[in-house]
């Protein structure tokens, strides 16, 4: 083998080793997307949400029956291979209710979180970055129209606008957009005093590019995860509103208005509340787990 | 704190404001409103309305007037049903649904904290993933289908409980559990999520290092400091047992203010919508503003003066 | 001197989602009464892993310590369960933490904070407690105490919670404090007030320190003796004097001659030690200091060294005192300050395992 001299011979560093980095380097969101894989609960809720869309899609389409012709000889059947949700006490087919229900439900929790991401982001981010008495202003207002109560609020004027799925949405939407543009405020005002925002500015870059290249990238998490939680919330105050009767007209099928004509009946015939009312909560709870999981992926903190 | 007070008072005063005057525009637009003056109404409701509302005057000398009658607490006649008014159904409604509120309240705070802290100290153990995957559920389900479930399963079909009405600590029971589960869920993740941050804290650290033993790190330093979020909670939790008792009370027949404030919608009362939101608007501001002053005195940083943490 | 404490090749690991991390890799060293010793090294070198374990104070799990000896006045910590703990915690060891912004309650009011371990350990009644709190924080040198002791901790400034955190600490009158970096997170002139008290205090109550710190700088001053870790493992340890006019251990130089000082005039540059500690997870063959030693030998990088002897307290972990080892050059900035050290033995001994 060596000598002892060989052994004992100053050989020096060997940085290259020392400095070798062990983790493959990955991009921001490839990293937030393996830690949102890794949430059993989270992509359960992900399956769940495809498999409520892919129904919602074809739901419709899968039976025979359409969602507003009545069967007066064939009401308040139980679930059967004929009708598999049951009927209704108008012997229209519960499944295709349920599934026309679903894309009224899904598209106005859709829609309020869009249209709260356009104001919110609008607002909150000009407060944010202007900053000064401009944000004073706009926090301000923001302040006060949120010390309405939200329900009570949507509730006058479904009475007042009668109802429809647009004065739905715009119902929910008048001070929806608040919690949005006061987290894209939060995130731009921390966003913007960061040392490379600064060092961005010392370099010339104008609000555009800061705005484009910054601070909206670096806020998108926030936001994603906000509208994700926005959708849920919507899709239960519809519920909400059919259930106090203030939901769509007849003959469309909501989830609200199903459990509300449901509730009733729950005595004799309970699956006219159980399908919608178990829909309701599903598409609920995956939207919540999908939210919590890329909340709890985003955080750097949770990082390992 | 004077002056944190005051301030607080004037915002609450102007979103008050606010209220008020839409309420009061936004009815006068609605279809069928009482203040139309093509309208067919019984000679009683009529006089009540020309009493209080003097609908002969013109529209800004209504709206000056219905301002002082809010002002004086008193909200105006029914629209449909002659001999009643709107003071007259708070009074016979409000306590009932004070009662049933309150007894959520207590059950979601309770056993929200409880099983918050459990699932804290035992995290990633089967106790945090079993309350957190229940209390995942409960803020999926929305208080009415967790009303209807209670009712159709244990009243209906076990027949443990009554089915509705109102008249006993047990017929009280259901509702209040059903009303309570969604906030109680949402309780106990914002406890566990807040815990778990002040564990991570150096001074839980500091206090283990002076010998203390694990309980009373947990009820003195932890606990305090992880519930001042679960403090601020509060405010929304009365808004949502607020509107939750509307529906609840409604699925059980509970004679509550909330039960009257639904009939009146489906019966397009409006002169009652108008009073009771106004009158429940006012319960949650109120709410809103005592949580905060609790909240100023609870945290000792915050200098209520600014209205700002301290650091 | 009665020793207070004698750490025997302590092992501790931590379970993490990138595998088991070796924080503590085999640490032995004693500790006698009014002695400071003073645990030198960077950012992840195990020296506050160490200093709370002797606590017991790491989260187990996913912390554990997986082998050794901690013995307090001839006492085994090791096996001691949490319950046991708690009446060795603030009465017999306490422990003071880097960041006073952090370690004091928020919401508790200072007055409690000291209270609160004075109760637990001396059984002195609330009114007692009370008394004593405020002598205490006089003690510590903070000005009307009879109203800082109901202030909260906000209402003091960072040098003055660092105070109310030694008065914590020494409440209960311990026998050890260990302080993790109880200046860092201070302002220079605030820092010196601090080493100052604690130097203080110290022979008011003969205390016994060990005392945590990457400043070398700071070990000068307070320092009896000094112990120099490197991923998770002590390379040297000997008295100030020993270390400071005498290292042997290349890390050491290289610790010595990266430290900024008014004697080097403007020609020496400050010599910063090249690459970054090693990943504990795995930690490398042979001696863990060597990819970044430019004294490396060949059989650093195959054989973990030994443990030799230069003097009766003087021990450095290093193949470069073999006796078949060449003699290397320090660098400069050391060479300039080695003083001949006539306690040193002949020539390093061996230090057979288990010493």
């Amino acid at each position: 083998m060596q000598s002892t001299n060989d052994k004992f011979k100053v050989v020096g560093t060997q940085l290259s080793d020392a400095e070798k980095i062990s983790k493959p380097s990955l991009s921001f969101w490839k990293d937030v997307f393996i830690r949102f894989r890794k949430n059993k609960l989270a992509m359960f809720g992900l399956v769940l949400l495809a498999i409520l869309i892919f129904m919602a899609i074809f739901g419709p389409y899968m039976t025979e029956y359409d969602y507003k012709t009545n069967d007066l000889t064939n009401k308040n059947q139980p679930p059967s291979a004929e009708h598999w949700f049951g009927t209704d006490d108008l012997g229209r087919d519960m499944f295709t209710r349920t599934w026309e229900g679903a894309r009224i439900s899904i598209f106005i929790g859709v829609a309020a979180a869009l249209i709260d991401l356009f104001i919110g982001v609008a607002w909150g981010g000009i407060a944010g970055y202007k900053g000064g008495r401009t944000d004073e202003t706009m926090m301000r207002a923001a302040d006060i129209l949120s010390g309405i109560p939200y329900l009570l609020l949507v509730i006058l004027l479904m009475v007042v606008l009668g109802q429809g799925l647009g004065t739905m949405i715009l119902a929910m939407t008048i001070t929806g957009w608040i919690n949005m543009s006061r987290i894209v405020r939060g995130q731009v005002l921390m966003l913007k005093s960061q040392e490379y925002v600064l060092a961005s500015k010392t370099l010339g870059a104008n609000t555009t590019r800061i705005m484009g290249k910054h601070l909206i990238p670096n806020s998108m998490g926030p936001i994603l995860v906000t509208m994700t939680l926005t959708v849920p919330s919507a899709i239960f105050t519809e519920a909400y509103l059919g259930f106090l009767g203030l939901g769509l007209t007849p003959p469309l099928a909501s989830w609200g208005t199903m459990a509300n004509d449901g509730l009733p009946a729950l005595r004799y015939y309970p699956w006219r509340l159980f399908f919608p009312a178990i829909f309701i909560c599903l598409t609920i709870f995956a939207f919540n787990v999908v939210g919590d999981g890329l909340r709890d992926a985003l955080d750097p903190r949770s990082r390992k | 704190m004077a002056k944190y007070i005051g301030k607080r008072l004037l915002y609450m005063i102007i979103s008050l404001w606010l209220i008020v005057t839409a309420t009061f525009f936004l009815m006068r637009v609605a279809p069928g409103n009482p203040f139309a003056s093509e309208k067919k109404l019984p000679p009683e409701i009529e006089a009540n309305l020309q009493a209080h509302y003097g609908l002969d005057k013109p529209w800004y000398q209504q709206y000056t007037d219905y301002l002082v009658n809010v002002v004086t607490w008193d909200f105006g006649p029914s629209f449909k049903y002659k001999s009643q008014t709107v003071n007259d159904l708070i009074s016979e409604g409000f306590p009932v649904s004070f009662l049933l509120g309150m007894e959520a309240i207590f059950i979601a705070v309770a056993l929200g904290v409880l099983f918050g802290v459990i699932a804290a100290l035992k995290q990633n153990k089967w106790q945090d993933y079993t309350t957190m995957a229940i209390a995942v559920l409960g803020i999926s389900v929305p208080s009415f289908i967790m009303a209807s479930f209670l009712q159709y399963f244990l009243a209906i079909k076990l027949g443990v409980f009554p089915v509705a009405r109102w008249e006993s600590f047990q017929h009280t029971i259901l509702p209040a559990i059903a009303l309570a589960a969604g906030p109680m869920a949402y309780i106990a993740r914002l406890t566990r999520s807040s815990m778990i941050e002040v564990l991570a804290n150096d001074y839980i650290k500091t206090a283990k290092a002076k010998g203390l033993s694990s309980g009373v790190i947990t009820v003195k330093h932890a606990m305090r400091n992880a519930l001042l979020p679960v403090v601020t909670y509060l405010g929304p939790l009365t808004a949502s047992i607020l509107t939750g008792s509307f529906v609840i009370e409604k699925i059980f027949g509970i004679p509550g203010l909330g039960f009257h404030f639904v009939t009146s919608i489906t019966n397009r009362d409006y002169t009652v919508i108008m009073g009771v939101t106004v009158f429940y608007s006012i319960i949650l501001l109120v709410a809103i503003l005592l949580v905060d002053i609790a909240y100023g005195i609870i945290d000792p940083r915050i200098k209520l003066a600014g209205g700002k943490k301290g650091e | 001197m009665e020793k207070v404490l004698e750490v025997k090749d302590l092992k501790v690991s931590f379970q993490t989602y990138g595998g088991t991390v070796q924080a503590v890799r085999g640490v032995s060293f004693d500790l006698h009464k009014g002695e400071t010793l003073a645990i030198v090294g960077e950012s992840g070198s195990g020296k506050s892993v160490t200093s709370q374990t002797l606590m017991k104070l790491i989260p187990m799990p996913p912390g554990k310590i997986t082998g050794g000896q901690i013995l307090f006045n001839g006492e085994d910590l090791v096996p001691k369960s949490d319950k046991e703990m708690e009446s060795i915690r603030g009465k017999e060891i306490s422990m003071i933490f880097q960041d006073p912004m952090t370690s004091l309650n928020p919401t508790m009011k200072v007055g409690n904070q000291i209270m609160e371990g004075l109760i637990k350990h001396q059984k002195v009644s609330k009114a007692d407690a009370k008394k004593r709190a405020i002598e205490l924080l006089k003690l510590v040198g903070i000005p009307m105490p009879e109203s800082r002791v109901n202030q909260y901790p906000h209402e003091f400034s960072g040098g003055m919670r660092q105070r109310a955190m030694i008065a914590i600490a020494l409440a209960a009158s311990p026998k050890l404090l260990i302080a993790d970096e109880p200046t860092t997170a201070l302002d220079v002139t605030i820092q010196a007030q601090i080493l100052e008290l604690m130097k203080g205090l110290q022979d008011k109550l003969d205390t016994s320190i060990i005392f945590i710190t990457h400043d070398l700088g700071v070990v000068a001053n307070v320092a009896d003796r000094v112990a120099v870790m490197y991923a998770g493992q002590i390379v040297e340890i000997g008295t100030v004097d020993e270390i400071f006019y005498d290292p042997k251990h290349p890390y050491t130089w290289g610790l010595l001659a990266s430290m900024p000082s008014l004697e080097n005039d403007g020609n020496d540059e400050l010599a910063a030690i090249p690459g970054t500690p090693p990943d504990l997870t795995n930690p490398p063959v042979g001696d863990a200091f060597a990819p970044r030693n430019k004294y490396a030998l060949a059989i650093d990088y195959e054989e973990e060294p030994p443990m030799f002897q230069v003097s009766e307290t003087h021990f450095a972990k290093t193949w470069l005192l073999h006796p078949d080892a060449p003699n290397v050059e320090p660098p400069d900035a050391v060479k300039q300050r080695i003083r001949k050290m006539s306690s040193n033995f002949d020539k390093p001994v061996l230090v057979k395992e288990g010493k």
